[in-house]
């Protein structure tokens, strides 16, 4: 146990001082979500338009900030074959890429806190529900995370994960009630907007911020947890089968 | 001490390995009927060898012949489909990441990452393995030292040249003393002195202890370093043993070549006339060889050269090389092999 512990943490912090915390990138998760906020802002009336926008903005600092991220990291690994030295340590694969992954969650995170710091200093956050807008900050950056896995399996060149991603990511944004609410969208559209993890998402967090989601909160955070499980799986899956074949 | 010492067993076998198939010697890794398809493909067919505990095993092989598809499957990185590989007694295929653990594995191209620098990168490759901070990089450093490197291990590894990284990525493979350590083609790509230099090291890991399964298309290489090789051709071994042994079943001939003075062209036909049942080939300049299907007497020949005036400066047997071994048992030049690989970049 004490074994897989190091190799999990080493992996971790090297990924974290590799890829997430290199100048580039903490200026990425900077400007992003400043850059959306600021967006929204001018556009805003008064004070209170920024915390409407705060849901929106916040799911997609993490959104952006995972997904393309851990795919990249992982494709351009696998391209310099630093990734097969992984593969052939006596690491279980599930292990490997929790470790993998959660350097990417922890990015997804500290990007989802940006627009919120911001928020605090313009307008008053009192009455939010700390509790599940966290819960949902880490459930969004865990399965946006495990959708760049996805996207990293399927890919074989960098360039091929960045566009893969924006496949599922442009969509996503359109569909999952950031922009328009679910029940404006065509009624053909309605039943792809549940099939996307960022829908639940940003749901609990208009709950949270607003309390003007929709859905019953378990069922979001159901669903969030049921869609990690099995991105992960499917990832891990398709790892041990294509990589190891 | 770079690799563990399995218990009862000595560490060095390198010499003794060289005279036959030790038998009765621990067996390190134990391959039976190892196969790989790729659907109706058959990349690997059914290959059967050991591997000794302490010595150097070749594979040596053309470019798509299943070398690396036989390290893949025997480290992991590729599922066998049937047949069976056993690494110090322990089934591969039941628990690989037990069997990962006792291996080093050094693959073709130097693998390590290129914002770490030597020193990180070696206490990173321990930490894979599970390896306590303080002994990674105690071991860390031992390493960069033996290798040549300690006075560039803060250097970040983008900044080594190809020789150096050859010899990281090889101390990377040691950094948690496997039990057997896979080289995937060390010296392909690297400037000769680099490559001697990894050579040597090769020895030196061996003479203490190592047990190394090496795969490279220089058959000189394999010829320098190994105790035993395999030929495969198209997935399969068409030959497998000791050098020595190799190259006794490819003397065809005894051949001796003398090496004389200039005059050597003078005494042609008295010699032909002397020794009308040797084939006597005249090589240009001051030296000739006598050939025979049987065993070659040496006094008749010098007592002729004395007679005839003629000093004899050299007498020796000449042997076929691995090289010619290679060629006459798959029928592929060498020279094409070689070229063929480095045309696709030193890639198998």
């Amino acid at each position: 146990m004490r074994k897989k512990w190091i190799a999990f943490h080493s992996i971790l912090m090297k990924d974290m001082g590799n890829y997430y915390l290199k100048p580039p990138n903490i200026s990425w998760g900077i400007i992003f979500p400043f850059a959306w906020t600021l967006m929204f802002y001018i556009r805003s009336q008064s004070p209170l338009d920024i915390r409407e926008i705060l849901p929106g903005v916040t799911a997609m600092a993490v959104l952006f900030g995972t997904t393309s991220m851990l795919a990249v990291t992982i494709t351009f690994e696998r391209k310099s074959r630093s990734f097969e030295r992984l593969l052939l340590a006596p690491i279980d694969i599930n292990l490997l890429m929790l470790a993998k992954t959660t350097g990417a969650i922890l990015f997804g995170i500290i990007n989802a806190f940006i627009p919120i710091l911001f928020a605090s200093f313009l307008t008053d956050l009192s009455g939010v529900a700390w509790l599940p807008l966290i819960g949902s900050i880490f459930l969004i950056a865990v399965t946006s995370t495990f959708l760049g896995l996805f996207v990293a399996v399927a890919v074989k060149e960098v360039f091929e994960a960045q566009t893969f991603s924006n496949f599922f990511r442009f969509p996503m944004v359109f569909l999952c009630g950031l922009f328009l609410p679910i029940q404006s969208l065509p009624l053909f559209l309605r039943p792809l907007s549940y099939a996307l993890p960022l829908t639940y998402g940003v749901d609990i967090l208009k709950t949270a911020v607003n309390n003007n989601g929709h859905l019953f909160i378990g069922l979001n955070f159901s669903a969030l947890i049921l869609f990690s499980i099995f991105l992960f799986a499917f990832s891990t899956r398709k790892i041990k089968e294509k990589w190891i074949h | 001490m770079y690799f563990a010492k399995v218990a009862g067993y000595p560490t060095k076998y390198a010499k003794m390995s060289h005279s036959g198939t030790n038998k009765g010697v621990e067996a390190m890794l134990e391959v039976e009927d190892l196969t790989k398809n790729y659907g109706d493909f058959q990349a690997v067919k059914g290959v059967s060898f050991r591997v000794n505990q302490g010595e150097i095993f070749g594979f040596l092989g053309p470019n798509g012949a299943g070398k690396t598809t036989t390290i893949n499957m025997l480290t992991g990185l590729a599922k066998i489909t049937r047949g069976r590989a056993a690494l110090a007694g322990m089934d591969c295929s039941r628990d690989i990441k037990k069997a990962q653990g006792m291996m080093g594995i050094v693959p073709d191209e130097s693998n390590l990452y290129d914002e770490l620098s030597g020193f990180e990168n070696l206490c990173f490759c321990g930490a894979l393995y599970g390896m306590e901070k303080p002994d990674r990089e105690r071991r860390a450093g031992e390493l960069l030292k033996e290798f040549g490197l300690a006075d560039t291990g803060a250097r970040p590894f983008k900044a080594y040249s190809k020789g150096m990284k050859r010899k990281l990525t090889i101390a990377a493979g040691l950094i948690h003393q496997p039990k057997i350590l896979f080289l995937d083609e060390p010296t392909t790509g690297i400037d000769v002195a680099s490559a001697r230099q990894i050579r040597q090291l090769i020895l030196k890991l061996n003479r203490e202890g190592a047990t190394i399964f090496l795969t490279t298309h220089y058959i000189e290489e394999a010829e320098r370093l190994c105790a035993r090789v395999a030929f495969i051709v198209e997935g399969a071994i068409v030959r497998l043993g000791t050098i020595g042994r190799l190259m006794q079943e490819a003397q065809e001939e005894t051949v001796i070549q003398f090496s004389l003075n200039s005059r050597v062209q003078e005494i042609r036909k008295a010699l032909e006339k002397e020794f009308p049942k040797f084939h006597i080939e005249f090589t240009g300049g001051s030296a000739l060889r006598i050939r025979s299907p049987y065993s070659v007497e040496l006094f008749p020949f010098m007592d002729f050269f004395r007679k005839h005036g003629l000093p004899v400066y050299e007498a020796k047997l000449l042997r076929p090389s691995l090289e010619d071994v290679f060629v006459k048992v798959t029928g592929i030049e060498s020279h094409k092999m070689v070229k063929e690989i480095e045309k696709g970049g030193g890639k198998k």
